[in-house]
């Protein structure tokens, strides 16, 4: 029920936008959303934007795990398997 | 797809399944770490992506309330069915309600069959315009759905006041997860470490919402996306705090979650909605948990302009969705679960919707 989905905004009409969800154009409410721009991407459930996806918060968490992936193969972290061997 | 392939990479998630366990090795008890996912669409993703396996013995995952459609109370769904049968009346609502069993085996799909006009629609929007076409029919709403759900409703009310749409009005079976959150951690049935909270949810009410539970209950909550490298990265969070005994709120979905959430969506809520008390499946009434429409929308209120006399429906034998909901059990503990229930013949409403835990379970573990 809470599915939202990330998709970019093609083009604004006042209220209204036009995205592409699962390959069919739709349009959708931009109402909760006044700040977004084409271009963005939003989540959308139901017909609304609900949320403005910041490109910034989503790189910082990719280079969360990119430096995470790199401290493990520095300092050697043990597999899973080896955990539990 | 952007913001989506990125949050699946195999290789990473191997490595925060690794990090993972070498934090839950550090801790004293030998217990697994037991979190609750409290929404359906995590519990559905951790099934799909078989998390549950790639996480023993370290970390437990225990299906929590957010399955709005399995939280509706019989009662309310047979009230929702009679409406359908009320001579005159389309019955628009989302897909999954459709086929949920209320009392007695009844269904709004089976309400259909008999002749009843029920639509389902993707979105309230989609329900104002067969209003709109068709004037001298009324138009009834069943409205589902949390605090991500609950404020498009209310836009599309405001909608039909603005364009003076009289012949749309709503069953407001809305409801608010914090209160179900704090039913849980207070009835003490099941031993929870820690909290994944809901995204999406969390979106419209922000991750502030959830400050609570460190603060009331001493209990981490990590507020998730929900790509597997989302969970996985809420769960790292919660299992690092559970064994520095440090609680706090987390928010791992920054990129579409800010801590003070959505404030056109709050107010939305706040200008159509009062809170009051509701009734959820497997627990009974919670206070201040529903959303009911305020006084200035009596006018457009289906409880009152179609008054129907429900009685307390009994829950099938055997089903125990109840449990399943409050976390108690997890769905292959149900003596039906599989054997007699299943999405072809459901007994239960956590076996109908896509994001039930029973259907999670039997589409892809066991």
């Amino acid at each position: 029920m809470c599915l939202a989905i990330p998709t970019q905004i093609v083009a604004i009409d006042e209220q209204m936008a036009t995205v592409t969800l699962g390959g069919v154009e739709r349009r959708i409410s931009l109402i909760m959303t006044p700040e977004a721009q084409v271009g963005d991407y939003v989540l959308v459930h139901t017909g609304y934007a609900i949320s403005v996806l910041s490109p910034e918060e989503a790189q910082a968490s990719l280079e969360t795990f990119a430096e995470l992936a790199e401290i493990q193969a520095e300092l050697g972290v043990p597999t899973v398997d080896e955990i539990y061997r | 797809m952007k913001y989506i392939d990125e949050f699946r990479d195999p290789a990473l998630a191997r490595k925060v399944i690794a990090r993972i366990h070498a934090t839950a090795e550090r801790r004293a008890t030998v217990r697994p770490i037991r979190l609750m996912e409290f929404c359906g669409g995590h519990t559905h993703a951790i099934s799909r992506f078989g998390l549950r396996e790639l996480l023993a013995p370290a970390v437990e995952l225990r299906s929590g309330p957010g399955c709005p459609v399995c939280v509706t109370a019989a009662a309310d769904l047979d009230r929702a069915i009679a409406l359908a049968d009320v001579s005159g009346v389309i019955l628009a609502t989302f897909g999954d309600m459709v086929r949920v069993p209320g009392s007695r085996h009844q269904t709004l799909q089976a309400a259909a069959a008999r002749g009843a006009d029920v639509r389902i629609v993707y979105s309230p929007l989609d329900a104002l315009d067969i209003a709109r076409q068709h004037p001298q029919q009324e138009v009834v709403f069943l409205g589902v759905g949390f605090e991500t759900t609950a404020p498009g409703i209310a836009a599309a009310l405001l909608q039909a006041e603005a364009d003076d749409v009289p012949n749309f009005s709503l069953l407001s079976l809305h409801k608010l997860t914090p209160p179900a959150m704090r039913a849980i951690l207070d009835a003490g049935e099941v031993a929870l470490d820690g909290i994944i909270g809901p995204g999406h949810v969390s979106a419209v009410t922000g991750s502030e919402a959830w400050e609570f539970l460190p603060h009331e209950y001493a209990m981490p909550c990590a507020v998730s996306g929900f790509e597997p490298l989302d969970i996985l990265s809420a769960i790292d969070a919660l299992v690092q705090a559970v064994v520095a005994g440090e609680p706090a709120v987390i928010n791992t979905y920054a990129r579409g979650v800010r801590p003070e959430g959505n404030p056109v969506a709050q107010q939305l809520l706040a200008q159509v909605f009062a809170v009051g008390p509701a009734d959820w499946r497997g627990f009974g009434a919670i206070p201040d948990s529903g959303l009911a429409l305020r006084e200035t929308f009596v006018h457009r209120d289906a409880v009152l302009r179609f008054p129907i006399d429900v009685t307390p429906a009994p829950e099938p034998p055997g089903c125990r969705c109840g449990d399943v909901l409050r976390g108690v059990i997890a769905p292959p503990e149900c003596g039906l679960f599989r054997r007699v229930c299943s999405p072809r013949n459901p007994i239960g409403p956590c076996m109908v919707s896509a994001e039930g835990a029973c259907a999670a379970y039997f589409q892809y573990e066991v």
